[in-house]
């Protein structure tokens, strides 16, 4: 009617008849609406393009008045800049155009030149050409290195090889069989010697223990400790014994070395042991790439996080999340649905409820570092420290529950999500016909048969919503984790091969505080970024699946009710 | 089976079932109940921790017992533990004796030359001391204690030293009536009066490459004559200053560079001094007079005198009665008063509280020590009497005016508000203003309100009131699903993405917030200007569809616009230009950023909560004004908006509450420096932002913890108010929907 108005008016009938500002609400609907897709548009190119094998350059890079240099890098990204911002900076240039395009270029070779990246002014980049031999190492330490293979050698012997592609070959036999024996040297690592570490840990505790426990009587004290001095001469045993496997296997890892020749010529001798993998990115073709690329994306879901977690993967921190977010789970909903359903069938309706509903809700609005604070000074000062004085004496004065842990940290998120599961479910209550609950008494079943038998399962989709929703909250939740149990890195998993198998105590690694610590803490942000652009895109493909599926459930409940409310 | 069985049968299930109804009602009774208290225990658990802070302190009588003495004390001390204390007479004797009991632990007596004359503390922390005797020479001494743990018992041995030996050092030929001392890394510095002059010494202490070897380096410091009595002498710690006080009141500040008189004045109305002290740190000194008043003065630059240094008058206690005796706390910038018959006050200078006053009546109080915890006073009575006290005193430092008025503190030019909980140093003043804080924190919200109200409010208008059915299902999850964003992820990206491209494009950032409105008008009256059969393609509600093509484009063009209008108006980078010309200082981490994250975060939560609100208003009203020739806009704001401003206003107060209490945002996007700047373009440190940065670092149960908890628990309040109002006002409303 407004927009098809047959007659044109003129520009003040116009202004007030209101329709420009309807225009303006519109746009408001269409800045926020493209917002949230820029944004997650944004996410989703920086995070997916990062494991992208990109092509090597080799150029010459010669600023006016300065040294010619060679520079050998990935193309990161370019921007114009005004001359005067250059000049300002103290270049001198041959040119008086008023932008000039300057690129950012990963160099690599830390450990050579001391930094990754490197702004460069895209004019003064000569004779650019992409060798097919230039190859990029990924390595366990100083990020990684460009520049060509010159040789390989074994026990400090060089071996022979036909031509480039034959070394290359050979290159990546050793680099796969050094692969192979730093898997062993971590299985050995970890589980091994962690496993008998953690028995000589407790038996430390048991040997502790004894000595505190005064009232024991001799004869027992003896033999107790005949047992404690056996077991820990067996552990003994046993881990000298690996430590001599351990001894071998790396003198294995070690065992071939190769030669690499920078862009600027200088050659150097290091380990294969320390690379992690090796490509010619300028052999590749797109096929090889994609290939790659899924290789790589498996790598960032599967693997430990290398070099302060800037590099490598980063499952650590998923299955911290994922463990903290189902014990947090377990928690909250028997809790959550007894409060819904004591509220809205068990407690006189009056001011009293309305109140306590009122501030229930208004909970899911306090802070969240409001309930870090009170996990930190209540559950783990408080409670913690009278678990540890009553369960754990032999570990004092070293905290086992009075400090920050797995458990805590999912007792807090507990306890912040709570009134998420009591609103949607008592939602859901609220939702069923009354004539179904009255039916049901009116059949004779008890006010406890209805509730299990017909009030609880039609509201069962109800509670998954407000679940999901708990966990999607508690999922992203960060600022009351950094006091109540995350940590930037982890020795080991909660979860492991080590009686109790469940190490409710620990620090956990989490998603969220991943993107915190190695976006602002670490210290080579720019080598980071990419990482923590695919880490925030994962824990946003997470969270809007799960928000879409509580949508999904919520809308099927409705229109579950709608049919029985006829 | 028989009836009687199927009946007993059946009774038995039914009483059965009765009882599992009970047990259910119980356990959901017990449970829920239980649920709703545990949430009341975040209030009372906050409250709890809270508390402490603004407890009075409390003072017990323990111990007394009588001290062999053949002279008047010149010096009482204690060592860590309160386990030892220290006696030095005026004879010379200097005896540790068990704090309990008085047993005598170690006695020894100082290898004088001569009477002691005069005596000088050099600090409590340092434990070393200096008497002046009556042949012109000084001696330094230290009481030292060695803690070992022999059979797992604490065992504390007291030792006297000499630091600069047992022979002492000259620095006169006549007696020494008064003396200070003051020695650091660098240098010692004596200053005595004798023969009614100023006498200086300076001892500069060089070391050896080789060998590390100290040799001392003496000086001889020609200081000026003065025209007052030299009652008390004090050096400060910097070896700066030499302050030096009559028994009237009058003073001279010396410098100990210049060696010339900076400053002179009086510190009281013509009352006589009964004692002056240095408050921890040596920066501050105290004056207690006959009148029972106790002042805190330190020097200052005078902003007015042309950046001269004078002493300066700070705040005034009063002490319990006249002429009281001073001492001060080791670790805090606390200190005590006694007076002669028995009154004491407990003080803290920053909060400016008297935590104590207390009657203990006794007699002639000769001398005072404080444990080095603050937790124990001792006092020396006529004729070696002690008396013990344990002193419970745990968190004097704040109070209502520390936290929320501006405070005079040490070495600042005026009263400011200043949060600054630590510092390298052990004799620091912690600030603690949350006044900071609590601007910090407003100002973050003020500009994400700024971005996100009219964006979600205007963008609710239309999605409830004009937007088609269809594509209203789709843009309202999508809005929603911007509120289950991480706020982790909103900060990263405007601290890492959005901050610098703000830096490079902040022409841009201005030309959109023009370009934008302007832009879209236009836009609109061309399309009104369109033949219908154009315009009637697009069907009514889907104009924000229609706009896509145009926002974008506006702001491609402002970006891309960016550089080339820099160069034309701000002479190629207007950062600069904000700093050199406008004298507006920049942070890349900055309000806008800020502004923009947290508007991103808070429009979801308006946005939902609004259209609610705007949607639920019955249809028959609007349909009723239209019908009456009202045009659609007409309708909305006379009738339709009137009647949904209350959902409205609780939208506003709900998104406030999530901005306010907003942490990673501003911590990832904000430099979290904690000032008190209104500019746009600087940073500032929310009260959430600051309990996650320190509260990982602090003592727990120290007031810094308390006082965090405090921020928090002023959070959780604020928070909960807010949303409170918000919740009545939009059950207010949904019964007035249900009358309509």
């Amino acid at each position: 009617m407004y927009l098809q108005d047959k007659e044109k008016q003129g520009l003040t009938a116009w202004f007030k008849g209101g329709e420009p500002l309807i225009w303006m609400n519109a746009a408001a609907v269409t800045v926020s609406t493209l917002a949230v897709i820029g944004l997650l548009i944004l996410l989703a190119v920086r995070g997916f393009s990062h494991f992208w094998p990109a092509d090597v350059f080799v150029a010459e890079y010669q600023l006016p008045d300065e040294t010619p240099a060679v520079v050998m890098a990935e193309r990161v990204e370019s921007e114009d800049v005004a001359i005067e911002q250059l000049l300002s900076a103290g270049f001198t240039l041959d040119t008086d155009e008023p932008f000039i395009q300057r690129e950012l270029v990963k160099v690599g070779n830390r450990d050579v030149s001391g930094a990754d990246f490197k702004w460069v002014l895209s004019r003064y980049l000569q004779n650019t050409y992409y060798p097919e031999q230039a190859i990029v190492l990924e390595r366990r330490e100083w990020g990684n290195f460009y520049g060509f293979l010159r040789g390989l050698k074994r026990d400090g012997q060089a071996i022979a090889a036909a031509d480039d592609e034959a070394l290359w070959q050979a290159f990546q036999q050793s680099i796969e069989r050094a692969e192979t024996i730093h898997h062993d040297i971590e299985r050995v690592e970890k589980k091994e010697i962690g496993a008998i570490n953690y028995r000589l840990e407790k038996l430390r505790l048991r040997q502790r223990g004894l000595e505190l426990d005064e009232a024991l009587p001799a004869a027992e004290r003896a033999q107790k400790q005949l047992e404690i001095d056996s077991e820990r001469a067996e552990l003994d045993a046993a881990y000298a014994v690996l430590q001599k496997e351990l001894n071998a296997l790396y003198a294995e890892w070690n065992r071939d070395s190769f030669i690499v020749e920078t862009a600027q010529g200088q050659q150097r001798e290091q380990r294969v042991s320390t690379v992690v993998h090796a490509y010619k990115p300028n052999t590749m073709n797109f096929a090889n790439k994609v290939g790659f690329y899924f290789g790589k994306f498996a790598e960032f879901l599967t693997d430990e996080p290398r070099e302060a977690n800037t590099e490598g993967g980063i499952f650590p921190a998923i299955f911290g999340t994922v463990i903290m977010v189902l014990i947090m789970s377990v928690l909250v909903t028997p809790f959550g649905v007894i409060a819904a359903v004591y509220l809205r069938e068990y407690a006189k309706q009056g001011l009293m409820t309305r109140i306590v509903r009122i501030a229930v809700n208004n909970l899911a609005g306090v802070p969240s570092i409001v309930y870090g604070v009170f996990g930190l000074g209540f559950f783990i000062y408080f409670v913690g420290a009278e678990i540890d004085q009553a369960l754990f004496p032999e570990a004092l004065p070293s905290p086992t529950f009075g400090t920050p842990g797995l458990l805590w940290a999912s007792v807090t998120l507990a306890l912040l999500t709570l009134p998420v599961v009591i609103v949607a479910t008592e939602e859901g209550l609220a939702r069923i016909p009354r004539n179904l609950r009255e039916g049901s008494l009116a059949l004779g079943a008890t006010k406890a048969e209805t509730l299990w038998r017909v009030v609880l399962p039609m509201t069962s989709p109800a509670m998954m919503t407000g679940l999901i929703l708990a966990v999607a909250r508690a999922a992203g939740e960060v600022a009351p984790l950094m006091l109540v149990g995350v940590v930037k890195l982890a020795p080991s998993l909660p979860v492991d091969g080590n009686f109790p198998y469940f190490h409710l105590d620990q620090k956990f690694m989490h998603l969220g505080f991943h993107i915190y610590d190695v976006g602002f803490q670490s210290p080579n942000v720019e080598a980071a970024r990419p990482l923590v652009y695919a880490t925030a895109l994962l824990l946003v493909i997470i969270i809007a699946l799960l928000n879409l599926s509580a949508v999904a459930l919520r809308n099927h409940l409705r229109e579950k009710y709608k049919s029985l409310e006829m | 089976m028989k009836q009687s069985e199927v009946r007993a049968t059946a009774s038995a299930q039914r009483r059965w079932r009765q009882v599992k109804d009970g047990m259910t009602t119980a356990t959901i009774t017990g449970g829920g109940v239980g649920v709703l208290l545990s949430i009341l225990l975040i209030f009372f658990y906050l409250l709890y921790e809270i508390l402490p802070l603004f407890n009075s302190a409390g003072i017990e009588s323990e111990e007394q017992y009588q001290l062999p003495v053949a002279a008047a004390p010149l010096y009482l001390a204690m060592e860590e533990q309160a386990e030892v204390g220290f006696r030095l007479a005026e004879n010379g004797d200097a005896v540790f004796f068990n704090t309990e009991n008085g047993q005598q632990v170690l006695k020894r007596s100082l290898p004088t030359t001569a009477a002691i004359s005069s005596f000088a503390l050099e600090s409590e922390e340092t434990r070393v001391f200096a008497v002046g005797m009556e042949d012109g020479r000084a001696l330094l001494a230290k009481h030292d204690y060695r803690v070992s743990y022999p059979e797992d018992q604490r065992l504390i041995t007291p030792s006297l030293r000499f630091p600069y030996g047992e022979a002492g050092m000259e620095i006169s030929d006549a007696a020494l009536s008064r003396l200070a001392v003051r020695d650091s890394e660098e240098a010692l510095v004596v200053v005595a009066v004798s023969d009614g002059h100023l006498v200086g010494r300076r001892w500069t202490k060089e070391e050896d490459f080789l060998s590390e070897e100290i040799t001392l380096v003496e000086e001889n410091l020609a200081l000026p004559t003065l025209d007052i009595s030299a009652d008390y002498l004090l050096i400060g710690p910097r070896q700066q200053w030499l302050y030096v006080l009559s028994q009237q009141g009058g003073y001279r500040l010396i410098s100990l560079r210049s060696l010339e008189i900076v400053d002179r004045g009086e510190v009281t109305d013509g009352a006589a001094l009964s004692d002056v002290r240095f408050l921890l740190g040596g920066i501050s000194l105290l004056t207690a007079d006959e009148d029972g008043s106790v002042s805190q003065w330190f020097v200052v630059r005078n902003a007015q005198q042309g950046g001269q240094y004078g002493l300066q008058f700070v705040r005034q206690f009063t002490a319990g009665g006249p002429s009281a005796m001073l001492l001060t706390e080791h670790r805090r910038k606390g200190f005590v008063s006694i007076t002669d018959d028995g009154h004491l006050d407990i003080f803290y200078s920053t909060s400016q509280r008297r935590l104590l006053s207390e009657e203990l009546e006794l007699k002639n109080v000769l001398g005072m020590a404080i444990s080095p915890r603050a937790d124990r006073l001792l006092v020396e009575l006529q004729g070696g009497e002690i008396r013990s006290f344990a002193v419970e005193n745990e968190h004097p430092e704040v109070s209502w005016s520390v936290l929320w008025s501006k405070v005079w503190y040490e070495s600042y030019p005026e009263p400011d508000y200043v949060w600054q909980s630590s510092a390298a140093d052990n004799d620091f003043e912690p600030k603690y203003s949350f006044a900071p804080l609590a601007f910090g924190t407003l100002k973050a919200a003020f500009y994400a309100m700024l971005i996100a109200a009219p964006l979600a409010i205007c963008g609710a208008i239309y999605t409830a009131y004009f937007m088609a059915p269809s594509l209203r299902r789709k843009v309202k999850p999508l809005i929603e699903l911007m509120e289950a964003l991480p706020t982790v992820i909103l900060g990263f990206l405007a601290g890492l993405w959005l901050a610098p491209f703000i830096e490079r494009n902040l022409p841009a950032v201005f030309s959109i917030f023009i370009a934008l409105p302007v832009g879209i008008l236009i836009f609109a009256w061309l399309w009104s200007r369109l033949p219908v059969s154009v315009s009637r393609r697009v069907p009514e509600g889907w104009h924000p569809l229609l706009l896509v093509p145009v926002v974008i484009g506006l702001v491609i063009a402002c970006v891309e616009l960016s550089a080339p209008m820099e160069r034309a108006f701000f002479a190629g980078d207007m950062r600069a230009w904000l700093t050199n010309d406008l004298g507006i200082s920049f942070d890349q981490r900055n309000a806008l950023v800020v502004g923009v994250a947290m508007g991103f975060a808070v429009i979801p939560t308006i946005f939902s909560i609004a259209e609610d609100a705007i949607f639920s208003v019955p249809k028959h009203l609007s349909y009723g004004s239209l019908a009456l020739g009202a045009t659609p806009w007409q309708s909305l704001v006379g009738v339709v908006m009137p009647t949904a401003s209350p959902g409205i206003f609780s939208a506003l107060m709900i998104g406030m509450g999530r901005a306010v209490g907003e942490t990673m945002i501003v911590l990832m996007a904000t430099g979290n420096t904690p000032i008190m700047d209104a500019n746009i373009f600087e940073g500032m440190r929310t009260l959430a932002a600051n309990i996650a940065v320190e509260i990982g670092e602090t003592e727990v149960d120290s007031s810094h913890y308390r006082v965090l908890f405090l921020a928090a628990f002023v959070l959780f309040m604020f928070t909960f108010v807010v949303n409170t109002v918000a919740e009545t006002v939009r059950q207010r409303l949904r019964q007035r929907y249900g009358n309509l």
